[in-house]
């Protein structure tokens, strides 16, 4: 019986803690994409780049993050699992992950004028062995920021 | 030491080759801050402290390869890639490789 009243509790608790942050990190993560946008340019999957402009700067630019689940999510995906069909509390999860990450990367290379070949590698850190535990992610976005030389004339 | 993740560096022109370069590095949560990151497991967000951990981890990984590269005297790497691999539960492995490359400006 207790034991009951303790998970209720920490189920109500943490439902509204997880949705509170979550609802702030979606509204920061809009204002900052809004601040960024396209600023700079980014793409995706483009191995073979070639410019006649001339080039400043090269270099690799990188954003990560680590971010976990709440436990009511956890508790709600559990019971997900026995009908099936799709996890929307963990897609949440992802897609801000990855947009933190993108954003992490893009705001070291404010200055730069494109970034190239933009990837993102993903690793999930708990423990798939145990049931149940709460997901973590780690999340690594890069690519390869150019500046051009806007002085230098063609 | 120029790094980049496409097959050549914008500006310049690739001399030579000088073969796979790889850095790698495995970072284990320590207790101190695993306490941390378990409350926040329960309400859930970013974990700060981890995040940091990782970005040590990426940098490790990258200057133990931009020191294998200035073994082989080359001023640039291309086509890096990274991996990344849970060992156990909170440990992770961060993996980079690359070609490394002798480059020259292109002149004009």
């Amino acid at each position: 019986m207790f034991d009951l009243i303790f998970l209720i509790i920490l189920l109500c608790i943490t439902y509204f803690t997880g949705s509170i942050i979550e609802k702030n990190h979606f509204k920061k993560i809009k204002q900052r994409e809004i601040r960024l946008i396209k600023k700079p340019i980014i793409t995706y999957g483009t191995k073979r780049f070639q410019t006649n402009r001339p080039v400043k700067k090269v270099e690799l630019v990188t954003g990560e993050v680590v971010i976990s689940g709440d436990y009511f999510k956890n508790f709600v995906a559990s019971l997900k699992n026995l009908f099936g069909g799709k996890l929307t509390p963990f897609e949440s999860i992802l897609d801000r992950a990855r947009r933190e990450a993108l954003l992490k990367m893009r705001e070291k290379a404010a200055n730069a004028s494109i970034i190239v070949n933009a990837r993102i590698e993903t690793v999930l850190l708990n423990n798939i062995y145990i049931p149940n535990s709460v997901p973590q992610c780690a999340i690594i976005a890069y690519g390869t920021a150019i500046t051009y030389d806007n002085q230098k004339k063609l | 030491m120029i790094l980049t993740n496409i097959e050549s560096v914008p500006g310049m022109r690739i001399k030579a080759q000088c073969g796979l370069v790889s850095g790698s590095t495995v970072r284990a949560k320590n207790a101190v801050l695993d306490f941390g990151a378990g409350l926040k497991n329960i309400v859930g967000g970013e974990l700060k402290s981890y995040t940091e951990l990782l970005t040590e981890a990426r940098n490790d990984a990258l200057n133990r390869m931009i020191e294998q590269a200035k073994k082989l005297k080359a001023n640039a790497i291309i086509n890096i890639r990274f991996a990344t691999s849970a060992i156990t539960s909170g440990a992770a492995e961060v993996y980079a490789y690359g070609t490394a490359v002798e480059v020259e400006r292109i002149e004009g």
